[in-house]
Order: structure tokens, then sequence, then C-alpha cells
């Protein structure tokens, strides 16, 4: 095991982080508080509450989970996609590193850029609504793997994106059409039932609940389905990146 | 022979259906600085890539250090560095970071004093906190020397190192270069200039086509390359070459109005002074004469043609 390239992999991807900290920490910041301002006091002074939870409370899950499966896919695709970019990746493919030091190092990096303003959007909620965690180690469970599997999403995304249009495709026109159809602003029960089957079908669903009901105990489904569901998702991307470095897919040729 | 590379009957066919080397065989030797030459698209960056495990063979075997490229990857890229064609370099980072990640990538701790020593021998020091995008084409090409340098490695590969570089630029390559098989590093450099084979390498090796032509001891090259031909035009056309002429082993056109002569540049005395004298003794008067130099530019073209 090269455990000195997965930190250089890491403190590498962390100190780009570090250059752009405005636009990396600022930005979330910033879009957070004005979802705060258009949903939790314009809508939600006419919702005033969802099964118990203030409006403006029941959003805060959702708006992290939101931007935690934002930033995890860009900053795990655009790792990656950089180096094949430039052409700097020859030196990735020449280097005595195995497919798994590599993952951890870029999708360690990822994730824990996604976790970090996650936990910032966390604390800026604090600003606007006053709420208690009721189970804080399932919320940081939640956290974590969400965004360690929404990393390596992104990472297959730059593995597989050959420009800069196709990189951003699936993170605009997949990820956040999810979130929001996701529940993060209502809850599933909210929808007519119809829409409430064809929402079953929206992974992002369990990922809200689960972590909605970490925080307020209340969910869509049970917390069981959601950690099972995000098992598999886990378990799918592993695999998925197993193949690419298996058959070389879009790095050796 | 001491073989720290060596390719046996490697193969490469990319998806498309192009064969980029078709069955080559090729010993690098430790210590020696060998130089692959050949036209664009004759398969040299393919043959380094597939060294280096960037791209990955179709068939036969290549060794590193007795130990195979695919089954011991880890200790085999240990011992490579690898400077690309292209000057590929992490634009917003400094050389210092961008040194240091590739020594960590190779498996490394790091040494902040071995990197400094690295950065000096390239002329780099003083731009150790630069932004690489702010360096010129020639300094980016040291940045990439430095990192391929960043892990000690025993043998280097430069793909194309001074392409595009300016006369003086090219010079001081050579002299790292040299320094560097002064080191003990064995180079493996590839190229389309002729002239920048016969400068640095100790050998030499023409690739055209996925194959490799000739690879021959650049000393046995200039031998070669020794040989000069002068011809003289008569003015009166001879039948046979006077007995008294037969010791400079002249060869006669058919039309009896050339003779040519083949001398060694490199000998004490070419004989060329000796043989006018004898001519006039002959009673052969002489039209005009050329002198003609085989270069291994010619020995090149005509290998390339021939594969053609």
């Amino acid at each position: 095991m090269n455990f000195q390239a997965v930190k250089s992999i890491y403190i590498y991807e962390m100190s780009r982080t570090a250059r752009t900290l405005f636009q990396s920490v600022v930005s979330p910041v910033v879009s957070t508080s004005l979802y705060f301002v258009v949903f939790g006091a314009a809508i939600g002074s006419r919702i005033q509450s969802v099964e118990g939870v203030s409006y403006g409370s029941f959003i805060v899950p959702g708006l992290i989970m939101l931007t935690l499966l934002q930033q995890a896919v860009s900053n795990g695709s655009f790792g990656i996609y950089f180096p094949k970019f430039t052409g700097t990746i020859y030196e990735l493919l020449s280097a005595p590193v195995s497919f798994f030091e590599v993952i951890l190092g870029y999708v360690g990096a990822a994730a824990t850029k996604a976790i970090m303003i996650g936990l910032i959007i966390l604390a800026t909620s604090y600003l606007f609504v006053d709420m208690t965690i009721l189970h804080p180690f399932w919320m940081l469970f939640f956290l974590l793997v969400t965004a360690f599997t929404f990393a390596l999403l992104g990472f297959i995304i730059g593995i597989w994106a050959d420009n800069f249009e196709k990189l951003q495709l699936v993170p605009l026109l997949v990820i956040t059409p999810l979130v929001f159809l996701g529940g993060s602003f209502y809850s599933i029960s909210m929808l007519p039932e119809g829409w409430q089957t064809v929402a079953m079908f929206n992974p992002v669903v369990y990922l809200v609940s689960g972590f909605r009901w970490a925080f307020f105990g209340y969910s869509d489904v049970d917390p069981l389905i959601s950690v099972a569901m995000i098992g598999v998702f886990f378990a799918i991307m592993v695999g998925a990146i197993w193949w690419i470095f298996k058959t070389g897919y879009h790095l050796r040729t | 022979m001491n073989a720290i590379v060596s390719v046996q009957n490697l193969s490469k066919t990319y998806a498309g259906g192009f064969q980029a080397l078709k069955s080559v065989s090729l010993d690098i030797k430790e210590g020696e600085i060998i130089a692959l030459l050949g036209p664009n698209g004759a398969g040299k960056t393919t043959l380094i890539s597939t060294i280096c495990g960037i791209t990955t063979p179709s068939s036969g075997t290549v060794t590193v250090g007795g130990l195979d490229i695919q089954k011991d990857y880890r200790e085999t890229r240990k011992l490579i560095g690898l400077v690309p064609q292209e000057l590929t370099v992490e634009t917003f980072e400094t050389v210092t970071a961008t040194v240091r990640m590739s020594r960590g990538l190779f498996g490394y701790k790091p040494d902040d004093a071995y990197i400094e020593k690295v950065l000096k021998s390239l002329s780099l020091w003083d731009k150790k906190d630069t932004q690489i995008r702010a360096l010129s084409g020639g300094m980016k090409r040291r940045v990439l020397i430095a990192k391929a340098l960043s892990h000690q490695p025993r043998v280097l590969f430069l793909d194309e190192p001074t392409a595009g570089v300016d006369v003086e630029l090219r010079k001081d390559m050579w002299n790292i270069v040299r320094e560097l098989r002064d080191d003990g590093v064995t180079i493996i450099l590839t190229t389309h200039y002729i002239e920048e084979a016969e400068e640095i390498a100790d050998r030499v090796g023409v690739i055209n086509h996925g194959e490799i032509l000739l690879v021959e001891d650049k000393a046995e090259l200039m031998k070669k390359l020794g040989q000069k031909t002068l011809e003289i035009d008569l003015q009166e056309p001879a039948s046979v070459i006077p007995d008294s002429l037969s010791k400079y082993q002249l060869q006669l056109s058919e039309s009896g109005e050339k003779l040519t002569y083949t001398y060694d540049t490199n000998a004490d005395r070419t004989g060329i002074t000796a043989l006018l004298t004898d001519l006039g003794k002959a009673g052969l008067v002489m039209k005009d004469l050329a002198t003609s130099q085989s270069s291994l530019e010619d020995i090149f073209v005509n290998l390339v043609k021939e594969d053609a």
C-alpha cells in the first residue's frame, strides 16, 4: 500500500480547495442563506410546520443534502477531469499506485470538502432556526457515506467526460432535479398519491429521508431502508470504478 | 551485457486497429544514453508509454531491473522517471509543490534537501515559489525533468526533450542529460533531430512504422559516417584503370568518364594528394572533382525509405 501517494494526492487536492477558498466556501453559504430567505421566510410563513417540525428547520437536512450532493459530485469529477484535460494524468498512470490508492486520494479529498461545506451550512442554519439533532451519530453517518458515494459518482463522471460540457451535464440535468424532487423542501407525504409512488424511484428520497430522520426522528421511508439504499449506491459506484480501472476505460490506451 | 530495460517482442495495436509497435525487441544497457530516432508517428512515444505503464501492451514482455512491468509494476515504476513530450504541467501550482507531489506519488517521503538539489541542478531554484503558468516554455520543460527526477529514478525517459527548444536551451539540455548519465542514470531519449543523437547518444536506434530498423553504437555509426567518396570526372573516357593506380581501389563508371575513390576521413592520410599525383603520371586528365559524405541522415533516410 502506497500511503505516501494517497497522502500526496489528498494534500494536493485539498490545497486546490484552499486556493479557491472564497468560491468553494463562501458561495455555498450565500446560496444556502438565500434558500432560507426564500423557502424558510416566504413560503415557511404559509406552511408553518411539517409533522410537528417548523418548516424552517424541516428544510435544513434537505438543504445540506442538496449542497452535499452537488459539491461531492463536482469536486469528485473536477479532481480527476482536470489532469486528464491538461495531460498531467500521465504521471498518475506511470506512478506505482493502485486504483484503490488513486480513489482514496481523490475521492477522499472531494468528500472531505463536501462534508466541510455541509457542516458549514449546518452551522449557518443555526443563524436562522433553532433545532436539536436527535441522532447525531446517524446524522454524521449519512453525511459521510453520502459524501463518499457521490464523490465516487463524480469521479466516474470525471473519467467519462471528455469535455467541460459533459462534466456539467450530469450535475445539472440529473443531480439537481433529483434533489429538488427528492423531498428536500417538502415531505413526500404532501404529494398526490400517484406521485408518491413515482418519488420512490428517486434515490435521493432515501438519502434526504434518512438524513431528516437523524435530525427530527421523522422520515418518509423507514431509516433502515435508507441505510440499505445508500449501501446499494455505494456498492454500485465501487463496482463501476473497479470496472473502469480493470479495463482502463478512458484512462489507459 | 547488463540490460536494465529489456523489451521482448512488444506489440501494440490500438483500439482503432492501428498497429503502433510490431514485435519490438530492445535491450537498454545500464548507464548508457540511447537515442531512439524516427520520424513522427514512428512509434517512439508508444514504446516509451508502454514501458512506463501508460499504455497497455497487446503482447510481448518488458522488464525493468529484471522485474516485469505489469506483474511488479510498483517496483518497476519506482525505477523509472518520465519526461513527456507535451508541456503538461499543473498550471496553478508552484514549482516546489508540484515536484513534492510527484515524489509523494512514487511513494517517497518529502525530502526538501533532495528537491533543493534537483531544482538547483536544473537552474530552477530561484523559481521555486513561482506558479508554473508564469514560467517560459524552457523552464516548464525543466519542471517536467525535476518532477521525473523527484523520486531518484535509475532510468529516465525523455520524449523529444528538445522539440521546439532554441539552440541555447538545447545545449543546456544536453549538458543536463550528460550530468545525469555521470550520476549513473540510464537515459533513453527520443528525437527526430539527428544532430541530437550524434551529439549525446552512446547508442542510436532507428525506429519507423513500429519497427526497430537498427540499433548500433554511435562510434560504429560514426565510423561509417567517416567514409567519404571522391568522384573524379575525366577529360577523356578511360577503358581500364591503369595498373599504377591499382593500390587505390578505384571504381570506374561504365562510360569510363568517372573514377570513384573511397577514403576514411579519420585515417592519418586520406591518400588524396598521392592519388592526384599518380593520376597525372598515369596520363589521365581531370575535368572536375567532387567529394561527398554519407551522414547519419543519409543512413537514416535510406533506412526509412527502404522501410516505406
